[in-house]
């Protein structure tokens, strides 16, 4: 996994709530057997809409996304993180996102950044007004900064110590296997299992 | 303070807990369908792993599959290369597989249950947001993305942090007419799409212990749709009652050790919730969504709302945008909105009793001219039992199309898709925009009314026939 400390970039505004992982990649997408190559596919049944943001050139190369509230729900597709990732994303902002979206998100290390509304809704302003400036999201100090305000955010310690260092789950979780093994002796024989 | 289902459920399977960090979990079961699977096990073989417990995971080919001619090879050369890629790698890592045309195949979260795999207790995991389905059980199930995939198929594990709880207590009893996709879809536009987000939901009530095994799965598959971690009903006897005598479910004393447990899974009288929702089953009638997200559901009985009557500017933005995607005019009864394309499937109500209900009021009657209606059994053993019972020919003789198990229809993954601008009245899970086909407009339903609408080409209580 990439790591992620501090990241500059232009940002998108996108002004709608509820956008779910059929819209970020649709299904006809997610026939691949592969991990890349999915930006191409990302918001693509919007994006044949002219006036949609992302075909606005200003916002070309712009790596921050700030969406409504209640952003990645309804399918667990991780083909959405991929999409965003592959587009050239480095994180999204958002009033509130969806939980398994979030899960998947942290795991790829595009960081999913959670923001009182009205604090969102400056940021989406002020890239309206002007698709140029800058914005910095900084995890070492958990805020963004940028149009004007500094914002702190959440994010566990542990979380963000994984994403600082860019270390992948399963190679943290095999540390303990030991304690698996040990789990797993103390489980009930009754337990189904398809041996 | 006493537990929940939910903790009871979570705290027997911690394997590791470490101050600050998430708690790391054992993992019961694992299913797999091919879409979100290939990138687990491509990781899995770079890294040199294997899968931990084969005997803990299942598979089965459901998301691209079609449903007609399905002896010929897959027409569409990615689903095949796909469905391909997942026989391929279970063959690898010995995963146990339920391919095309085999009798065990279908949408995974109908063989799991079938199969008596699904247990109360259970943590059960899956590439699919829809894994919630299995809560009914009692069992702690929820969706994943694909490296949690790789995750567990190296270690059986997951680690994740502690959800919150919440209830969705449902007094009273449904009144004749109300099913359970129509109390799960009330339940979503009272709450809203985020309003069960970060919880896991506990369902219960007189009308929620009243529901059979399928329509609690109906409720349970849908929390995702408000949101939830996932949806969880204590087991009884009506979930003891299901899944005694299934192939993998225990017998004799280790059967009585199991219900022993089983019984103790149920939340303590004292245990605390951070979020509790009541609902009156009295108030509830059939329910049809009219938007592009499953909490913009309203009585069939009622109009489509206006914008004016949002004073949230973005939510009036929002439903001027959704009411032009659908096509439709404020204030229009919902009765007299006419469809061309009627889908029974999917894993919200695919299973028997679905199709016994939509079935019941195509007796005798004929699905409207100009409109298409598939029936998609939700797996190999639905069809199968279904054929047993004649429902076949019946769906057949009322002029509708009678197919083979998959997911169809509900995101258009196979050749069962929309075309711009048709619409769906559809017992499927989710009314996205494009959800069944780009331009596509979904009107989720329950059967009964799905099949009612067949009759008479708009949306259509069968208490309206």
């Amino acid at each position: 996994m990439e790591a992620f400390t501090i990241h500059t970039g232009r940002a998108v505004p996108l002004r709608r709530s509820d956008v779910d992982t059929d819209q970020i990649i649709p299904s006809e997408w997610l026939k691949r057997i592969e991990r890349t190559g999915f930006g191409a596919g990302l918001f693509s049944e919007w994006r044949a809409d002219e006036g949609f943001v992302l075909n606005n050139p200003a916002y070309d190369g712009a790596s921050i996304l700030v969406a409504g509230p209640d952003f990645g729900t309804g399918s667990s597709r991780e083909h959405a993180v991929w999409a965003l990732q592959d587009y050239g994303f480095r994180a999204v902002i958002s009033p509130r996102f969806a939980d398994i979206f979030r899960g998947n998100a942290l795991g790829n290390g595009l960081l999913p950044v959670e923001l009182p509304a009205e604090t969102v809704e400056t940021l989406q302003a002020a890239a309206e007004q002007d698709p140029t400036i800058e914005i910095t999201v900084d995890l070492v100090a958990r805020e963004v900064r940028g149009a004007g305000l500094v914002a702190s955010f959440e994010l566990d310690d542990f979380t963000r110590w994984r994403l600082l260092e860019g270390l992948d789950d399963v190679g943290l979780t095999l540390r303990n296997e030991e304690l698996i093994t040990e789990f797993e002796a103390t489980r009930a024989a009754w337990l189904p299992s398809v041996a | 303070m006493g537990r929940t289902l939910a903790e009871k459920v979570w705290d027997a399977h911690v394997v590791r807990r470490a101050e600050g960090e998430p708690d790391l979990l054992y993992i019961d079961l694992h299913l797999v369908h091919e879409v979100t699977s290939p990138q687990a096990f491509e990781a899995l073989r770079l890294a040199g792993r294997p899968v931990r417990r084969p005997d803990l995971t299942v598979a089965t080919e459901d998301h691209n599959v079609p449903t007609t001619n399905t002896l010929a090879p897959i027409a569409d050369p990615i689903s095949a290369a796909q469905v391909e890629a997942l026989r391929k790698n279970c063959a690898e890592f010995g995963v146990r597989l339920y391919p095309m045309n085999d009798p065990g195949q279908g949408i995974v979260h109908v063989v799991g249950p079938q199969l008596g795999l699904s247990q109360p207790g259970m943590t059960i995991v899956c590439g699919d947001s829809h894994t919630s389905t299995h809560g009914a059980f009692g069992a702690l199930a929820f969706g994943i993305g694909t490296s949690q995939v790789e995750h567990v198929l190296a270690t059986q594990t997951l680690p994740q942090g502690r959800p919150k709880t919440m209830t969705v207590t449902v007094e009273g009893d449904l009144p004749a007419g109300v099913t359970a996709k129509d109390l799960i879809l009330a339940i979503i536009a009272r709450i809203g799409t985020g309003g069960g987000a970060g919880h896991v939901i506990e369902y219960r009530g007189a009308a929620v212990r009243g529901l059979s095994m399928e329509g609690r799965m109906t409720v349970c598959n849908m929390s995702i749709e408000a949101g939830a971690r996932a949806g969880m009903i204590a087991p009884d006897d009506t979930t003891f009652d299901y899944l005694a005598g299934r192939a993998h479910a225990a017998t004799g004393p280790a059967w009585d050790e199991a219900v022993a447990y089983w019984r103790t899974l149920a939340s303590d009288d004292d245990a605390g919730y951070d979020r509790e929702v009541v609902i009156d089953a009295a108030s509830l009638s059939p329910y049809v969504t009219w938007g592009t997200n499953p909490g913009q559901a309203a009585p069939l009985s009622s109009r489509i709302p206006a914008p004016a009557d949002y004073t949230d500017p973005a939510a009036r933005a929002s439903v001027e945008r959704v009411l032009t995607y659908m096509g439709l005019t404020a204030g229009t009864p919902l009765s007299e909105v006419a469809v061309d394309t009627v889908f029974i499937g999917s894993c919200t109500n695919g299973r028997l009793s679905d199709l016994r209900a939509a079935a019941e009021v195509l007796r005798g009657r004929q699905v409207a001219d100009g409109v298409r209606a598939l029936v998609v059994p939700g797996s190999m053993q639905v069809k199968a039992a279904a054929e047993a019972e004649g429902l076949d020919e019946l769906f057949r003789a009322a002029g509708a199309q009678w197919r083979s198990a998959g997911c169809s229809m509900c995101l258009g993954m196979n050749p069962d898709t929309l075309s711009p601008g048709e619409r769906s009245a559809s017992t499927s899970n989710r009314n996205f925009e494009g959800r069944q086909g780009p331009g596509g407009r979904t009107h989720l339903v329950s059967p009964a009314v799905a099949a009612a609408t067949a009759v008479t080409g708009r949306l259509t209580a069968p208490a309206q026939l």
